[in-house]
Formats: C-alpha cells, structure tokens, sequence
C-alpha cells in the first residue's frame, strides 16, 4: 500500500463544483447578457431591413445591382417609376468607394507609421504628449468641419499639387485625363479623407510600437544598435501584423465617409479610374445626394446601397480584427 | 569537489578549492574597466552612492548583496543603458581603456559594441534564426566581416553551444531551452567582440543543469575579456568569480561596502556587515 | 562617507554644441533651399519645404557617415524623415483650428444663441437668426441618445469584464464591427425599421435613435477598459464578504470605475456631437426652437452647418462657419474634460 502505483490508484475523482446562484444574480446575469447581445441583434436588424427594404430592386436586379454602372430613374407622368425602364447599377458608385478609400491609405499609412514611430522612439518626453493630445483631438472632429475645410482650404493646394502630378507623372495611366479638370477630383477626396484617417491610424500604431517587448527592444541596444537599427530588428517584425489592422481600420473609416466626400467631390455617374480628374463618387454620398428628391422605388435601391455599403465595411472591419488578433504580439 | 553541508564556512571553502584566482595585473590588457565615483539617481531619489571600482581585465567580478541595492543599475550605468529610464540621473565617471564613456560627444552606441550585457531573462529575437541571432549584432551595427561562418562557429564554441545547435542554425532562436536560449544570447554578445560583458543575473531563470555549463562558459570567456556578474547566488560568485564587491543599502542609496579577492572576501572579510551576509545572518 | 554634496547629471543630453550644430544645419538648408528656388524654375511652398528637408537629410547623413559610420548614418536619416510624418500628420490640424478660427469669427454675435432660423433664410444678413434651435435640438438629440445607448453600452461591459460568459469573444467582435458601420447606414437603418413601416415622419427622437446606435460602441469599449483596469482584488473583497455578483459589481466595481465611466460618457458624446449624415435622412432639420423630440423636425448644429453650406452663398457660408467654431468649442470642452477625468484616475 505504499507503493507509487497504488497510491495513483488511491487518487479520488474531481469533485464538480456547483452553487445555485441567488435570484438577483441570475436577473444581472440575464440583463447584463441582454445587454451585450444587443449588438448582436441590433446589427442584425440592420441587415434584415436594409435587405428588406432594398429586396425588390435587389431582386429586379441581381448581381447586376454592383456590376453595372448606370442609375437611370424613369418615371411616368405621374410620378410612378417605371420599373422596367429604370436600371438600379452601382458599380462607379462601388468602385469611387474603394478608389477614394484606397488613395486614402495609400497617403495616410506610411505618414501615420512614421509618426507613430518618431511619437515613440525619437521624440522628447513633453513634445510626445502635447502631440498625443492634440492627434487625440483631431480624431474628435466632426467630419463635415474637415469636408468644409478641405472644400475652402485643401482643395486649392490639392489641385496645384494634382497638377504637377499630371505634369511629371501622366505616363502611370490613373494619373492621365481626357480633359484636365482638377477640381473636385477623387484625389482631392482621397487627400481629405487621408488627413481624417491619420489620427486614428497613427492612435493604433503608437499603441502597438509602445506594447515592443522591451527585453528585445534592450537585447539590441546592449548589442549596440542605434534606433533605426533597433527599430528594423525588433519593432517592425513585431508591430508589422497590428499596423495592417490599424490600415485597414482606416480604410474601413474612409469607405463609410459621406459628407466630407460629399462636399468635395463632384458626383458623376461613371466609372472614373482617372484620379486627377473632377469627377467620380463613393455610395454613401450619392445616397445623401439622390435622398431629397427620391421615389420610394429609389429609395428602396438607396436602401439596397446602403446594405451593400454595410457589408462592405462589415468585411473590412472583420478582416482587420482578424488581422490584429491574430498577429499582434506574435513578434513574427 | 566534496559535497558538504551548506554551512557558513563552505563558501570559502569553495572559493578557495576553485582553480587558481589570478592576480591583479595578470590580465594583457590591465585595468579593463574603472568606475570612479559613480551616483545614480531616479528622479530626485538617490539609488547608488559613490562606487568605485576597478574591473581587471582577464578577471571575473562578481557583484552581490541583497535585492534592491542598486547592483543592476550599477551594472547599467557601465554600458550606458541606465539613462533609458526617463528619470535617471548619474555623478561620476566610468573609465573603459582610459577614456570617460559619459564624454560629450562620444558615440554611445560604439561603446555598446565594447561592453556587452546579458540579461536576466533570456532574450534572443524570436523573428531571426539561431545563426542570425549570434550575428544580429552584426547586421544592427552594420560591421562588415569577412567570414561570417568562421565567426559563427567561434562564438557559438566560446558559450558552449555549438555542438548542440551546429545542425540546426536555422531554426528559430525560441525553439531553444532556457538555458540554451541564454547561451545564444551569451554568443550573440560575443560576436560583436567586446571587452568587457556585463552579466546580470544570467541564471537566476535557470535550472542548476544549465547554471553549471553557464558558468563553465565564464570561466572559459574571463581568460580574453573582463567580465562582471551580478548575482544573488553566493555559491555560484564563490564558484565563479575572480574578484566579489559586496553592495548594501540601508534603506537609502545602495553603496560598495566592500571588494576584493574573492576568497578574502568570504573567509576574511573586512567588513562586519559583509561578514554578516556571506555567513547569512542578514538577506 | 563624503560630505561634499554631488550633483545628479545627464551627460547623455545634447550639449549645446549640439544643439548649435543641429542648428547651423537647418540654417544652412534653408539657405541652399532658397538659392535654389530662386535659380531654378521651381516654385511655391512645396518647393521650398522639399528642398530644405532634402538638403537636411543629406547633410545630416554625410555627416554621421563620415564621423560615425554607416548605421549613424541611417539612423540620422530615420530621424528626420519620422520626423517629417510628425509634421505632416500636425500641420492639417493647425490649419483646421485657424480656419475655424479666422473664418468663424466673422459670424459670431451674441444674438446667435437667442434666436432660431424660422424668421429668417440663410441668406439673410449675419445678425439676424441664429442657431438656438441647432443648439437645444443638439442637446437633445444627444441627450436621449445617451439615455438609450449608456445602458446597452455599460451592460455590454459588464457582461465581458464581469460575468466573461460564453459569449464574450462573438460580443467583442460584434461591438467592434458595430463601431465600424457608417454613420449613413445608421440613418438608412431608422430610416427603413421606422419611419417607413411605423412613423412616417421624421423626428429629434430617430436622429436620437441613429445616435445611439453610433455612441453604443464607443460607451461599450471605454467602459471595458475602465472596468479591466479595476484591480481584482476589489471582487475579492467583495465576494469574500458574502456579497452577490450584483452587489459586488453594483456597490463596488462601478463605483470605483466612476470617473472612467464618465469619461466613457463623454467620448460618447464628442463621438455624435458632430455626426451630420443620419441627422440628414431623419430629424428633418427644422428652422424652429422645438423641443419635443417626438413631433416634427428638430434641428442640429450639424444639420445647421450643413444648410449654410448648401446654400452656398457668402453670408450663409460664414453661418456656417461660425456654427462650426461653436460646436468645436463645445467638442474642445468635453475633451478636456475626459482628459482631466482619466488623468485623474486611470493612467494612459
């Protein structure tokens, strides 16, 4: 009986530990569930009613809904939509979206990780929070203050810059134009919509720098490593994956933008892959602009945009979170 | 060497059985590295309170006394990696080859190169394979040689690992043990040719298997440069070192009671507080 | 022990020598960069600005290449050019609050916050009307946007840092997917669940509910934060004592989380406060001082702004402006404010 393998046998079975919780916490348990599922249920109202909304031209339209690129309301004299006439395509709109959105990322990101990184690794104790601060701030403004701002100040100088970029740059074929128009240009869109993702992607990337493992961070210094050494050999392995989470946060921010779009750009109805040029849009500010004066068989195509829109940034968003959790702090 | 009951007497007894302690001046290269008159301050609060000290180069220092009495950040005020903190402040003047490290207008990283640190948690970088963790010191400082394999192999033989990781040197550097980890981290200090490696508490995160082949490795490494070793191990300085400097504080700034051959310093101390720790009265 | 008193140092700060030399350096650029701007064709700001970081980068490298080797080099490069992306990403701001400052002004009176646009168009000279009506719909459109969408956001909390059931990680993801739906769709959403089936009409209480849809997850995620960084050892107590979940969360968690809890509030706040797209499809922007939120359009500061600018003369589009610097001052108020709060009591 004092052998090893009969005391093994001698080892009694778990117990299960229960409790029989009170009445008031099972009710919190309950509510504070309630709570937290309704995210769940709210975003799902959304899609059922969009979708429900926007069933008819859906359907009328099929996949055509965001292949084709031709929005032709027809109306009879009076006021009903002629349905077969009318052709519901969202394809520029689409495609406007992600070239604005894209134009965007493309100027903020590589802004946005220098700052972040000279935020974290250069810069002077006051000069970095006084800097934080007033980045923090800049996310708290309202977009129509930089749709404003962008319209009266930026877009002046975009548009100079936007002409010297046709001047020395007009053999890439998005930057030619059939006839030069700058004014109101995706490229003005993209610039603005750049400036608004700035702060939150630089708040993501200072983060991720700021969480390095400072025992790898040390390990090279102690060999001798100046910053930039250190932050190539450490750093960037690190922060690599969250950086791409917090690029495509904004990207997912700079799809769903309506009014600062709106007040730049000059919505036309075609597909516009020339940057340059004064023409182009993105769905969320064409359907603030066809709301007005819409039919409700528009509306109900509007309504369709809109869940194409939703799930667009859904996908966005949810390929971030992806990206983010499943990479940050792998230090791969 | 006999196993013996730890009692007080046996560290002595260790630290006089230990292979033959070299005398000061037996090192080619003389003094290694000097600290004259060092303070380090957090703040306003003053943490270490003139130490100074001679390092022979050759020779092994071993550091001890209880926690908290500013050892690691003596140690940190040697290469340099002290002023990382925000507030740290420092008094005095560390002397490698002669030459003052805190000069103005010397280039820090360079002294860095000179004087290596291992640190206490074993910290290879988990994005580069074993053979480029060993030269990564290499590639930060952008120094050029001629024969990277050679090198390779001479650091790795130098920490005692090569012969467990010549076949996979490209494997990456945390698929090791910890104490294979350490002796990586030990090589890759090693590839950049220091002349002093500072070592702090290098096997406190280690069994007593890989503490052993560790401290092997020192003694191996002490003939070519100086090296200085915090520890909170009696056994393992009275094993190991060359040379003890015992800190204290008492409650205020941690100060260098006292230094010296390590064998006095254990069987005849000066001190009667450094006679109190080593017999474990105190710590 | 010495008596001599020694005095802390750093002498790895910059000396003044330099400080000169780093001096002397953007000296010397902005030299060569106006020489060269006016010896070539070259032209404008741009010109200026691109020239002088160019010739500091390069003299900088030259420098640290000869005097220090390859890697000072880089390093000296990485330096500025990070330096740069500070100020690139720094510069729109300044010029936003300067914008806001200088055009704003022009329309600011006092008589602006007595009265409503319901007499008057946008047109109309600068003194007469003003946006009471923009301010009070504002208010509380926000205000019962927070009353909805506090609970749902603090209870979302509670249930990840507290209860930390089954659920949690689909509730994390699903509330940052929520922060990510456009605010357009938030209005399209009342638009199509509301409106059209049940109301018919639009009203300050739809613009609320779009709101809470936008605030939930901003209220949710700070609340999560503030309430991990409670320690644990606070429950223990409390559950120690005898207590129930409910009253160790009700009595003891939250009350300590207070002042974060606030500042969830108010960055939910500052999220909408400036939010204009759903206020456009359903609140109806009306002209006149109304407060109930249940019965005809109410108007905004956004919906406000928003008028002045499509209407697009100079008169209307100085409203504007001045519409704007109110609601920044506002927003710079509650910024402030949260910033006190979480510096008082949690770190960041």
């Amino acid at each position: 009986m004092t052998s090893t393998a009969a005391r093994t046998d001698l080892t009694p079975d778990k117990r299960e530990i229960t409790t029989k919780p009170r009445l008031s916490d099972r009710v919190f348990r309950g509510v504070a569930t309630g709570g937290g599922l309704s995210s769940l249920v709210i975003l799902g109202l959304i899609l059922i009613f969009l979708a429900y909304q926007g069933y008819q031209i859906l359907r009328l339209e099929g996949l055509g809904f965001i292949t084709e690129s031709n929005w032709d309301v027809v109306q009879d004299n009076a006021g009903n939509t002629d349905l077969a006439a009318s052709n519901f395509g969202l394809a520029a709109m689409l495609i406007g979206t992600l070239l604005c959105a894209a134009l965007a990322v493309v100027i903020a990101v590589p802004i946005s990780v220098l700052c972040a990184l000279y935020l974290t690794f250069y810069a002077p104790e006051f000069l970095k929070r006084l800097m934080v601060a007033i980045i923090d701030l800049m996310a708290a403004f309202p977009s129509i203050l930089f749709g404003m701002w962008g319209f009266f100040i930026l877009m002046p100088h975009v548009e100079y810059w936007a002409m010297l970029v046709f001047k020395y740059f007009n053999w890439i074929p998005i930057f030619q134009m059939d006839v030069p128009v700058f004014t109101r240009s995706p490229f003005v869109a993209g610039f603005v919509l750049a400036i608004m993702i700035i702060p939150i992607v630089t708040s993501i990337s200072r983060e991720i720098f700021s969480q390095t493992p400072l025992d790898r961070v040390q390990a090279a210094y102690a060999l001798g490593a100046t910053r930039w050494a250190m932050i190539k050999a450490v750093v960037i392995p690190y922060g690599r994956g969250g950086v791409v989470g917090g690029a495509m946060l904004g990207l997912g921010r700079a799809m769903g933008e309506t009014v600062a779009v709106y007040t730049v750009l000059n919505i036309v109805y075609q597909i516009n892959w020339q940057v340059l040029i004064g023409a182009g849009g993105n769905v969320a500010s064409m359907i603030l602009l066809k709301f007005g004066e819409a039919s409700p068989t528009e509306t109900g195509a509007l309504m369709a945009a809109g869940l194409v829109l939703f799930m667009l940034t859904l996908l966005v968003n949810s390929i971030a979170d992806l990206i983010v959790n499943r990479t940050g702090g792998k230090g791969r | 060497m006999e196993t013996k009951a730890t009692t007080p007497s046996s560290l002595s007894d260790v630290a006089n059985s230990a292979k033959a302690r070299k005398q000061p001046g037996s090192g080619k290269l003389g003094v290694g590295l000097e600290a004259r008159g060092v303070h380090a301050w957090f703040g306003d609060k003053l943490v270490l309170r003139d130490v100074s000290l001679d390092f022979w180069s050759g020779t092994v220092t071993a550091l001890i006394g209880p926690s908290g009495c500013g050892k690691s950040t003596f140690i940190r005020t040697l290469n340099r990696m002290h002023e990382f903190i925000p507030s740290a402040a420092m008094a005095g003047e560390v002397l490698l080859n002669g030459q003052d490290i805190y000069e103005p207008g010397i280039d820090v990283t360079k002294i860095r190169l000179k004087v290596g640190m291992v640190f206490q948690k074993p910290n290879p970088f988990p994005s580069m394979t074993i053979a480029d963790n060993v030269l990564a010191g290499l590639k930060l400082a952008q120094l050029k040689t001629a024969k990277k394999d050679d090198l390779l192999e001479e650091c790795l033989n130098r920490a005692g690992l090569w012969s467990e990781v010549k076949d996979r040197l490209n494997a990456y550097g945390g698929s090791l043990s910890g104490g294979q980890q350490q002796r990586l981290c030990i090589a890759r200090s090693l590839a950049v040719r220091p002349e002093v490696l500072l070592m702090d508490e290098p096997c406190s995160a280690l069994d007593p298997g890989s503490t052993l082949k560790i401290e092997e490795t020192i003694q191996q490494l002490s003939s070519t440069m100086t090296i200085i070793i915090v520890t909170h191990n009696m056994q393992q300085a009275a094993r190991v070192s060359d040379y003890t400097g015992f800190f204290l504080s008492d409650g205020g700034p941690g100060e260098l009671v006292e230094v010296g051959p390590t064998n006095e310093i254990f069987s005849r101390p000066k001190d009667t507080r450094t006679e109190n720790y080593v017999t474990g009265r105190f710590g | 022990m010495s008596t001599v008193t020694v005095k802390p140092g750093r002498p790895w700060k910059r000396t003044p020598k330099q400080v000169m030399s780093t001096v002397l350096v953007l000296l010397v650029s902005a030299a060569i960069s106006f020489t060269a701007v006016a010896a070539t064709e070259m032209k404008g700001k741009l010109a200026y600005l691109a020239i002088f970081f160019i010739s500091v980068v390069v003299i900088n490298f030259a420098e640290n290449y000869f005097n220090r080797g390859i890697a000072a080099a880089k390093d000296s490069v990485s330096s500025s050019v990070t330096a740069a992306g500070l100020v690139i990403a720094v510069v729109p701001i300044f010029s936003i609050l300067y914008t806001i400052f200088d055009y704003g002004r022009a329309g600011l009176n006092f008589n602006m916050f007595l009265k409503d646009m319901s007499a008057n168009g946008p047109n109309d000279p600068l003194g007469q009307g003003g946006l009471l009506h923009a301010l009070l719909g504002s208010f509380i459109m926000v205000g019962f946007g927070l009353l909805m969408s506090l609970p749902i956001g603090i209870l979302t909390a509670i249930y990840l840092t507290e209860i930390k059931g089954i659920y949690s990680r689909p509730i994390r993801f699903l509330v940052q997917a929520m922060s990510g739906v456009p605010s357009i769709v938030a209005g399209l959403f009342i638009l199509s669940a509301i409106i059209f089936p049940i109301t018919k009409s639009s009203s300050g209480f739809m613009g609320s509910l779009a709101l809470a849809i936008l605030m939930i997850p901003t209220i949710a995620r700070t609340s999560e934060e503030v309430l991990l960084l409670i320690p644990d050892d606070l429950r223990e107590a409390g559950v120690a004592l005898g207590g129930t979940q409910w009253r160790t969360v009700s009595l003891i968690v939250v009350p300590a989380a207070k002042s974060g809890l606030v500042t969830a509030i108010i960055l939910g706040i500052a999220r909408v406060a400036g939010e204009t797209a759903p206020l456009i499809l359903v609140s109806g922007g009306g002209d006149a001082v109304n407060a109930n939120p249940f019965e005809s359009p109410m108007g905004s500061l956004p919906f406000y702004i928003w008028k002045g600018f499509i209407f697009g003369t100079t008169e209307s589009i100085a409203r504007s402006w001045a519409g704007i610097f109110v609601l920044l001052v506002i927003i710079f108020f509650l910024f402030i404010a949260a910033r006190m709060l979480s510096g008082s009591g949690s770190k960041k």
